[in-house]
């Protein structure tokens, strides 16, 4: 059974369609990219797989659930935008997440900061861009979740810390559970990506394995989303 | 450091080949055990499932094989990696005469500038053993 699937899932604000009877379905032991331009409705598919959102009509399951207390057991969530509080140490976080999510590996996330020398007396507010983003996305691979939306989890931070964010997803992978990370940086993130999603006005055009396209068409994503995504 | 990848070829074909140039070239010795799929897949920068893909076709044609719980390991026979070796030349060669070719050397031209290249040079260095 798919982790993630969607039928018909379409979401209008006022007169504006962000997604339009998309049909979708994410397995498990995936790591998938969703890529598009900016509104797309990349993030508004991810927030309605939250329950941030509800669909205007069609619907979106989670292991076979629609999104509720259930659901929000089994997806781990990175927001585009921090939404930890500033004045909370790493310490108080993760006390944080232990409370919230019965499937938080507190001892992983302890690893994983010490190997970063984030001390959990650290503050968020004390923490560069760089950091701030590698810390939220341990909190959010520390959880031993079965579907991962990771929005964005690249944008804004320099190569090192984007190669570390990456090697956190790789480390983390498991056969049991769907990785969906929702970007615009295709090159960075394509070696990591089994299958890829092209989104574009609220539709679905294409969602093909990453070794379809360059064993068929020859070229590397990138080069593909270059071409499909032509600005004229 | 991450591996670099070109856009031609499927990722996991592109490992395979790394990796057997890591072999022949003594930078994993015969009978050595390869890391993890998991670590492996990690120094290369790439998905674990791409890993293990690279790693079952480099098992079909015999340069590693596993053992149930131990891994993988770089094979003993020096015979089945003295071919991988012939196969990878064979490649390079052909590589080198397509760049000729377009240069607009005929294949004899070609040969007769290698030939004189490597008299200016008095034999060219000798290639990174590490890659």
């Amino acid at each position: 059974m798919p982790i993630l699937s969607c039928e018909n899932l379409t979401k209008q604000y006022g007169a504006v369609t962000a997604l339009d009877g998309v049909n979708l379905n994410i397995e498990p032991g995936r790591i998938v990219g969703l890529l598009g331009p900016n509104g797309s409705g990349k993030t508004t598919l991810i927030k309605i797989a939250n329950g941030l959102l509800t669909p205007t009509s069609g619907r979106i399951l989670i292991n076979g659930m629609e999104p509720g207390v259930e659901t929000k057991k089994l997806v781990s969530f990175l927001p585009e935008r921090t939404y930890l509080a500033n004045w909370m140490s790493v310490k108080q976080l993760l006390n944080y997440f232990q409370d919230f999510y019965e499937d938080f590996d507190r001892e992983r996330a302890a690893t994983m900061l010490a190997h970063l020398n984030i001390p959990e007396t650290q503050r968020i507010r004390q923490m560069s861009k760089g950091t701030r983003e590698k810390v939220q996305l341990i909190l959010v691979m520390s959880r031993r979740a079965r579907l991962y939306l990771l929005d964005e989890p690249i944008g804004g931070v320099d190569p090192a810390a984007r190669d570390y964010i990456l090697n956190t997803i790789i480390g983390n992978y498991d056969p049991q559970a769907a990785v969906v990370i929702s970007t615009h940086l295709i090159a960075d993130v394509e070696p990591l990506l089994d299958e890829v999603v092209f989104i574009q006005n609220g539709h679905i055009l294409r969602h093909t394995p990453v070794d379809q396209i360059r064993e068929e068409m020859g070229k590397s994503v990138d080069a593909l989303f270059r071409e499909e995504f032509r600005c004229l | 450091m991450r591996w670099e990848f070109h856009g031609d070829a499927p990722i996991h074909a592109q490992v395979t080949e790394r990796i057997e140039r890591m072999i022949v070239s003594g930078a994993l010795k015969p009978g050595e055990r390869l890391p993890s799929v998991r670590s492996f897949a990690l120094e290369a920068g790439i998905n674990p499932n791409t890993m293990q893909k690279a790693l079952n076709e480099l098992e079909r044609g015999g340069l590693i094989y596993s053992q149930r719980t131990a891994g993988n390991f770089v094979t003993n026979d020096p015979q089945t990696i003295a071919a991988v070796r012939e196969s990878l030349a064979a490649q390079t060669i052909r590589q080198y005469l397509r760049g000729m070719t377009e240069l607009g050397y005929s294949p004899e031209e070609a040969e007769a500038r290698l030939r004189a290249q490597l008299q200016s040079e008095g034999g060219i260095e000798h290639a990174n053993p590490e890659l």
